[in-house]
């Protein structure tokens, strides 16, 4: 099996799933509970959130674990708008962000709020500047994530978050799921104050993440209950997740360099090969991240190129997993400005530490030979 | 471009003449403990300064460990870049950024480095002139700027130091000497440790421990405070002492309105053992006058027989509010008011003498023998080495393995 499909989730490490294991059987009292037992796993949420605070470089009562993305864009940004409605009813983000977050803004249009999408250009980029112009004295928040899902592009979140330092009650949250491990992102520095993580695309379990929350951000609660998570997410703490969630970002910190190098190494390659290939165009941008590519086979339903490799134990995809049910175009690369058939051919291929360079190539030679078959037949 | 160290000033230190090379090394000691978590910084000690190299650490969080280090005066974020101008004006412009919210400005320039060209006056107003011009609103204020930004150009490169950040002040811990804290869980007690911890005291840390009136989290929460206080200094040591069996025999044998005073009164005595054996020569405590029936002048007096040890009270002549205000700085306040008994709060009596007497004290005590129990407390007690990072208390390796 050649997996080629970790923007959509990564195979989880070995040493997570058996930290997951453990913490379930041992650990299974409820960390509210008054006894013992209730108290060791208490103290071990507790590790839990010191160990992700300091390799994320936040304080620990920043750390809200969450059951993934999803969940953290939704807090974040439902979170936010409710929350401080009485100051402005204005939202920006931007039109390629992940549906958890496009959605969320959708819902809260129903609900009054006004929303400025910002456009992207040919990269598949927002330009800071356009963010800016879009402040105004009621933008209580600014939604862009640091790594689109579809293209890889890296957004310009460092010249927005401080830009936006200047305007203290306006909150920038970071959807930084795909850029987590591959791209630096430090908060503080950067004026992000609310940032989106998850835990299974980073080798952790699914149903797993985090939103780092600034000190000085405040929150509407979209679960209520118990006082759980600082009262921001009530709800019995999912503690085997998050000991494996914790598991796998003290590993992917400590092998980040190397598996950087490794990521870049195997896009070189892939990018060489797939330009000298005249049946298919590159769609992802020479700066974008290390681990997606994104590309178009005009004439082909990528659906079909997919089910090809997949034959071949080869699995890639086509656009987010969260998007691959809605109509044929991608909206992204639409928001891009391709031509018709080029959103409409639209293949990822994401990398994860583990592939090689061997990985690439077979994927590579089954491409050609895939296209050849199916070029042949729609003669 | 970015900041590639921090300037450490240290005020009250530099005045003690002999003692200053101590005084410096404990500091240097202080700050590479603190700064474990930044693997790749580096500490350079120069002439009445010190220097964090940062090495690609993020500054701000370097900067945050540093300002709780005591003995340190101000410190600055700062850059070495190349003799040119190009990168000077670049390095400016990054300093007057540090000092968000600032409208005005002072550039001062200092040429030890004399074959450099340009003389200081012509340097201020260049690179002065690249500030006004990247800048809305900002303008130049020779007397009293928001924002000093110091040039230094030297032989090795050119200093830019940015805006001053306040230090803890104080004097290194470990420089004048240890005192045992009772430390109980409440709001008081973690802030008299910081307090004097302050003026360069090291602690150690005294707990009664009562189970089961008292749960193992309230022993969490004694731990977690000593280890937010740790980061402040070094390493904390706490001497559980099991206190239940004195309890009872406090609450059977003596009378209601006393067995609060007589309770503090065994407490002073352990704790003066403790110290004994440990070598310390002073017991700090978190008593502050008239706050609760136990500190009133009169319950002082008595309580205060027991012992003759020097007891430091740094919060006295403070109003609560104030030392909530230090918990809430140092971090320990929402440990504090996490909600499980101590040892004071179980046994507490209806109605507490608030004017106790020596001779009373003394006679309820005469008439039962409680040195066999104190004995056996001290005998019994146990130590837990917290640290900032965490406690060799319990299972910490299995948690070590899973996460």
């Amino acid at each position: 099996m050649i997996y080629l499909d970790n923007s959509a989730t990564t195979q989880p490490y070995p040493e997570v799933l058996a930290s997951f294991q453990k913490a379930a059987e041992q650990y299974f009292a409820n960390p509210s509970s008054i006894h013992s037992l209730g108290s060791e796993v208490e103290r071990l949420l507790d590790r839990s959130r010191k160990q992700a605070a300091s390799l994320l470089h936040v304080d620990p009562h920043e750390v809200i674990f969450t059951s993934g993305g999803t969940e953290g864009n939704n807090m974040a940004v439902k979170g936010v708008a409710l929350q401080h409605q009485n100051r402005g009813k204005h939202l920006i983000t931007t039109s390629i962000e992940h549906p958890s977050v496009l959605e969320a803004f959708r819902a809260l249009e129903s609900l009054g709020f006004e929303v400025t999408y910002i456009d992207v250009d040919r990269k598949g980029l927002v330009d800071a500047e356009t963010v800016m112009d879009a402040v105004r004295p009621d933008t209580i928040l600014v939604s862009v994530m640091s790594v689109n899902n579809e293209l890889g592009s890296i957004q310009p979140v460092e010249e927005i978050g401080r830009k936006l330092k200047s305007r203290p009650k306006t909150f920038f949250h970071v959807d930084h799921v795909q850029g987590l491990g591959k791209i630096d992102l430090p908060m503080d520095e950067w004026g992000i104050d609310l940032c989106t993580i998850s835990g299974h695309k980073i080798h952790g379990v699914k149903g797993t993440g985090a939103l780092l929350v600034r000190k000085h951000v405040s929150l509407f609660p979209l679960l209520h209950g118990g006082s759980q998570e600082a009262e921001k997410r009530a709800g019995t703490e999912n503690l085997p997740g998050t000991v494996a969630f914790v598991k796998a970002l003290r590993i992917l910190k400590e092998e980040e360099q190397q598996n950087r190098d490794h990521l870049w190494k195997l896009r070189k390659q892939l990018r060489e090969a797939l330009s000298r290939r005249s049946y298919c165009v590159l769609n992802s941008s020479e700066d974008g991240v290390s681990h997606i590519t994104n590309f178009s086979i005009p004439g082909l339903k990528p659906e079909v190129v997919i089910h090809a490799l997949g034959e071949k134990g080869i699995y890639i995809s086509t656009k987010s997993a969260c998007s691959s049910k809605q109509p044929d175009v991608s909206a992204v690369l639409k928001a891009c400005n391709f031509d018709y058939d080029r959103t409409t051919s639209a293949l990822r291929v994401s990398f994860s530490s583990q592939n090689t360079e061997e990985d690439i190539k077979q994927f590579v030679d089954a491409l050609d030979e895939a296209v050849r078959h199916l070029q042949a037949a729609m003669r | 471009m970015k900041f590639d160290r921090i300037m450490i000033r240290y005020g009250e230190m530099a005045l003690k003449g002999k003692n200053k090379k101590l005084f410096e090394q404990k500091l240097k000691y202080n700050l590479t403990g603190k700064l474990k978590e930044f693997p790749e910084t580096t500490i350079e000690k120069t002439q009445g300064r010190m220097y964090v190299h940062l090495n690609g650490e993020p500054p701000r969080k370097v900067m945050e460990a540093c300002q709780k280090v005591f003995g340190i005066h101000s410190l600055s974020f700062a850059v070495n870049v190349d003799q040119t101008e190009e990168a000077m004006k670049e390095a400016v412009l990054l300093a007057f950024r540090d000092a968000e919210g600032a409208q005005t400005f002072k550039i001062s320039s200092k040429r030890t480095d004399k074959s450099f060209p340009l003389p200081s006056q012509e340097i201020n107003p260049m690179l002065g002139g690249h500030i006004l011009r990247n800048t809305d609103g900002v303008t130049v204020d020779v007397h009293r700027p928001d924002v000093e930004i110091k040039v230094e150009v030297r032989h090795e490169g050119v200093l830019v130091t940015a805006r001053d950040y306040p230090g803890a002040g104080g004097l290194p811990a470990g420089t004048t000497g240890k005192s045992l804290l009772m430390l109980s869980g409440g709001i008081d007690s973690p802030v008299a440790g910081y307090l004097t911890m302050k003026r360069g005291v090291e602690l150690e840390a005294v707990h009664f421990h009562s189970p089961p009136y008292t749960s193992e989290r309230a022993k969490q929460k004694v731990i977690d405070l000593a280890q937010e206080l740790a980061k402040y200094g070094s390493k904390v040591k706490i001497h559980v002492v099991p206190f239940t069996a004195v309890q009872q025999k406090i609450h059977r044998e003596m009378p209601s309105g006393y067995s609060m005073t007589i309770t503090r009164r065994m407490m002073m005595r352990i704790s003066e053992k403790i110290a004994e054996q440990r070598g310390i020569l002073s017991m700090t405590t978190g008593e502050s006058l008239g706050q609760v029936a136990s500190q009133t002048m009169e319950s002082m007096n008595t309580i205060n027989e027991v012992t003759n040890y020097p007891v430091i009270r740094p919060l006295a002549a403070m109003d609560k509010l104030e030392i909530i205000d230090i918990s809430r700085k140092i971090g320990t306040y929402d440990i504090s008011i996490r909600p499980f008994e101590d040892c004071c709060t179980v046994f507490v009596p209806k109605a507490p003498k608030t004017k106790p007497t020596r001779a009373n004290a003394n006679y309820y005590e005469s008439n039962t023998d409680f040195s066999e129990d104190l004995e056996k407390a001290v005998r019994e007690s146990y130590t837990i080495e917290v640290d900032a990072q965490g406690s060799t208390d319990q299972h910490e390796d299995a948690f070590d393995d899973l996460l």
